[in-house]
């Protein structure tokens, strides 16, 4: 039972960040209806800003600067690199953009932040608020970052969900999503809000992105490297285009990953076989997830 | 002056040009209406006056402004509604949630009051304000997007084809109300229509468009009694 | 001979593909064999060890790339797993070398069947998702290989397979290690160029591009969709099957340690693809060759930062599919013709076709 437990939590501290992310490739696919496969570095992009922000100021200040930061970034992405790919009607080209993405920002990162620095002064993301101990239910720990993590990333999802539903910035992007062509008609500025969309989503995967790599005492370039799969399972599991979706299944993948590896011992030393088999699963069995509304299908 | 003036408008979609030099005017107040077959070139028009057809040549003035390089978003916002089509419902999202983004432009506190007028003037879309509206019929979708359309509190309100996909007495029905609005209101309306007897009905004004040219004008009257047009699209 | 001058309804700029244009054959031919020749000579005239070493590897690379060039640029399915195949290539080749004492080219023919096998029975998801769907699984296909590569075939737990050198040596007399490291991937190459020419010339050939361009036309022309793409998945793959074993002779080893190398290396074929142009067949092996001295040289240039390479790979993707859609060759070629037209004669620009879905009265 206190096994039990104890990866239960695991898979609930996890499951918080791979519903975050997922929450951000949403938010994307549903506004630009694109699947953007750059999203984990540009995470680990603004994570790494973050840090170096960090490096200046309190951790605080650091994370909401590096989400302001990772807004306009993730804005200026859609703008320069997105839009005039998406003009010229070529959704193979995007995907391969977002690709290209994938791999410059990664060895950017590398370039600017050099491993080697590493080894003598590892990068280490403070903590944003002091969270030492756990407590303990039924034998098993569960540690107050997890709750602090979880909470915070809940709180990020709820903000998210009453912009989309409660306001008429939310209301203009889904409109977006469900009819782009109406959406100019009754006057909505479907360039911004294009802009919105990818800022929002960048702002999230920056605030996951720092919360995972103040999880433990270092952090690297390959942080979100693995993520991206996760993340891809979690939103696919949910419904490319639900973002409640997204945070359930998140939950989901995180917690089946933290009980097959336990379990499982065929999955032992491979966890990444649990998204993978996920994704596999849902795209052939039912690729609008549980909660999507459109099936997957933009070539 | 009228509201909206075009004057030797030509336009298409890549090699293909579809208007050949269409000059058009709409008074304030009136209804004027556009008689075409499938392929004249009426969807197009529409969408030159909005915005939506990015290769187009000549003037088009709206209340003495040129319409010509103002991207779609902003023609909305001076005051043009246009009804596609297809009626172009936000099919995911709820009928009030349509209704509100007719009005997502604007900031006065009026948008409440409108919204209950509109649910009293369509009791049928206050049945389903909270259902989702691609589950609505046809008939009930045009209501919806004429109702949405005029949550904007539009100057000149563009209809394409509201008869589309429309069974008789339903189009019936939408014409009537059209007419209503026109007559208290006072709203301007261009609708462009195949159906020639209901559109004639309520409008002040017509046009023929046969191939991308206006081959004839002039009040409503005069063109339902023309010969020609009722043999061609009046059926007698 | 006659021009084929069917070109495919698609308004797409990236990765299209007209249909095979015979245009000017003799001249194209001619260069072609010209080059094919002084590859062949120059091991014989130029001995420098790196030198031939990075040739080799670019040849490799090229094979590689024309691989999943028939996938996604005639067949129209994106894949950015395909280092997988590389990867099992790689490491039947390596593993059969040790364990069985088999000479490299012994080994070839065997990777080539299962990796093929492999691919077909990839390209059965293929036919049910689409687009980015698709590269989502072909990624996860990309971590998956090595993974389990590492898990269940592991040498004492690390993922290496190193053959003995002898293995590897040259077994002509007259030629040297170096000459013939270079030669058996060139050749190698000659033949899977010429081969890959002949099927997409072929009525075969023309049935995937039809595939890639307007998938429900062809299944009514009687295009067998379902045969076509795991057809092309089957091939690609052994295609980079071929590249991985014969890696394996020209780096001295199999390894399969890091995923995220997979990864990468897939995005370099794409990139080999995008950058030569997937217009021709000739393309990727350019885009292939430049891909191998970017990725060789780049640590020189900067002083030997990690990272430059693939920085400079990721960016110079995104602007080609930008500023050159039909990669080096093609955008070659559109000069080419360009200069060769009178200047009277008007521009034929692709036809637009808006994205809309009103009706058009």
């Amino acid at each position: 039972m206190q096994l039990f437990l104890n990866q239960l939590f695991n898979g609930i501290e996890m499951g918080a960040v791979y519903a975050a992310v997922a929450l951000a490739l949403v938010l994307v696919f549903r506004t630009t209806g694109l699947f953007n496969f750059a999203q984990g570095e540009m995470a680990m992009l603004s994570t790494f800003v973050t840090w170096q922000i960090a490096q200046a100021a309190p951790i605080l200040v650091a994370i909401i600067a590096g989400m302001a930061l990772s807004f306009v970034g993730g804005a200026l992405v859609e703008r320069t690199l997105i839009r005039p790919m998406e003009q010229k009607g070529n959704p193979l080209g995007t995907v391969i953009i977002t690709i290209g993405l994938f791999i410059a920002l990664n060895a950017l990162c590398q370039l600017i932040w050099p491993p080697s620095r590493a080894q003598s002064e590892p990068f280490s993301m403070p903590r944003p608020w002091p969270t030492r101990g756990t407590i303990e239910i039924a034998g098993a720990q569960l540690k107050w970052f997890t709750v602090w993590l979880v909470a915070i990333l809940l709180l990020e999802c709820l903000a998210l969900y009453v912009l989309l539903q409660r306001t008429k910035l939310g209301l203009s992007l889904r409109a977006l999503s469900s009819n782009q062509e109406s959406s100019r008609l009754v006057g909505i500025n479907v360039g911004t809000m294009l802009m919105v969309g990818w800022g929002l989503a960048a702002a999230v995967g920056s605030l996951a992105g720092a919360l995972l790599a103040s999880r433990s005492n270092q952090f690297d370039v390959s942080l979100m490297q693995f993520i991206l799969a996760y993340a891809f399972a979690a939103a696919a599991l949910g419904g490319m285009d639900s973002p409640l979706g997204a945070v359930i299944a998140g939950f989901i993948v995180g917690i089946a990953e933290a009980m097959a590896v336990t379990y499982v011992d065929a999955v032992e030393g491979i966890p990444i076989v649990v998204p993978l088999l996920l994704i596999f699963f849902v795209l052939l069995l039912r690729p609008e997830g549980m909660f999507g509304r459109k099936v997957v299908q933009r070539v | 002056m009228s509201l909206l003036s075009l004057r030797g408008v030509t336009g298409g979609y890549g090699a293909g040009q579809v208007l050949h030099g269409i000059d058009i005017d709409v008074d304030e107040g009136e209804v004027a209406v556009i008689l075409g077959a499938n392929g004249a070139g009426k969807t197009t028009t529409l969408r030159a006056i909005s915005g939506s057809l990015k290769q187009v040549d000549g003037e088009i003035s709206f209340d003495g402004r040129n319409l010509r390089r103002v991207a779609p978003h902003q023609v909305a916002r001076l005051g043009i509604s246009h009804v596609p089509q297809g009626r172009g419902t936000f099919t995911d999202l709820t009928v009030d949630e349509n209704l509100r983004l007719g009005a997502v432009t604007r900031s006065d506190p009026g948008v409440a009051g409108d919204l209950a007028r509109f649910y009293e003037m369509f009791p049928r879309l206050a049945e389903r304000r909270d259902q989702a509206a691609g589950s609505m019929s046809g008939g009930e979708q045009q209501m919806l997007a004429i109702a949405r359309a005029l949550m904007a509190r539009p100057r000149l309100l563009l209809l394409d084809e509201p008869s589309l996909g429309l069974a008789p007495l339903i189009t019936r029905d939408v014409f009537e109300r059209l007419g209503e609005l026109n007559r208290s209101e006072g709203l301007t309306m261009l609708i462009v229509e195949q159906n020639a007897t209901l559109a004639l009905g309520i409008a002040h004004r017509g046009y023929l468009l046969e191939t991308g040219s206006i081959v004839a004008g002039g009040p409503a009257s005069e063109l339902a009694a023309d010969e020609g047009v009722r043999k061609a699209y009046l059926g007698f | 001979m006659s021009d084929q001058t069917v070109t495919p309804p698609n308004p797409e700029g990236a990765l299209t593909v007209a249909a095979p244009v015979r245009s000017k054959p003799t001249a194209t031919a001619a260069f072609a064999v010209l080059v094919m020749a002084a590859a062949l000579v120059l091991p014989f005239v130029h001995d420098k060890p790196e030198d031939l070493r990075l040739l080799s590897l670019g040849f490799i690379m090229g094979i590689g790339a024309m691989g999943l060039n028939v996938l996604t640029g005639y067949t129209g399915q994106i894949s950015i797993g395909h280092a997988a195949f590389y990867g099992i290539g790689a490491y039947i080749t390596a593993n059969l070398i040790i364990e069985q004492n088999l000479t490299v080219l012994a080994t070839l023919p065997i990777a080539i069947a299962v990796t093929a096998a492999f691919g077909a029975l990839v390209g059965l998801p293929a036919l049910r998702v689409k687009g980015p769907a698709l590269a989502l699984v072909t990624l996860g296909l990309a971590i998956l290989v090595p993974t389990l590569l590492l898990k269940y075939g592991s040498n004492k737990g690390v993922a290496l397979w190193k053959p003995k050198r002898r293995h590897l040596a040259s077994p002509v007399d007259s030629l040297t290690d170096g000459q013939w490291k270079y030669l058996v991937p060139l050749v190698a190459l000659i033949v899977v160029y010429v081969l890959t020419k002949s099927l997409v010339n072929s009525r075969a050939g023309r049935s995937l591009i039809a595939v890639r361009d307007q998938e429900v036309a062809a299944a009514t022309a009687g295009v067998n969709v379902t045969g076509a793409k795991i057809a092309s998945f089957a091939i690609s793959a052994a295609y980079c099957g071929l590249a991985g074993s014969l890696s394996v002779l020209v780096r001295g080893q199999a390894d399969a340690s890091s995923a995220l190398s997979y990864f990468q290396l897939s995005i370099y074929f794409l990139v080999a693809v995008v950058v030569g142009g997937a217009a021709t067949v000739a393309g990727p092996i350019l885009g292939g060759m430049l891909v191998q001295y970017l990725d060789d040289k780049a640590p020189e240039w900067s002083g030997n930062k990690v990272g430059m390479a693939p920085f400079i790979l990721g960016a110079v993707l995104v602007a080609i599919v930008y500023l050159l859609p039909g990669g080096l060759l093609g955008g070659l070629r559109q000069l080419v013709a360009r200069l060769r037209r009178p200047p009277s004669a008007p521009d034929p620009s692709p036809n637009h076709t808006p994205a809309t879905s009103e009706v058009q009265p």
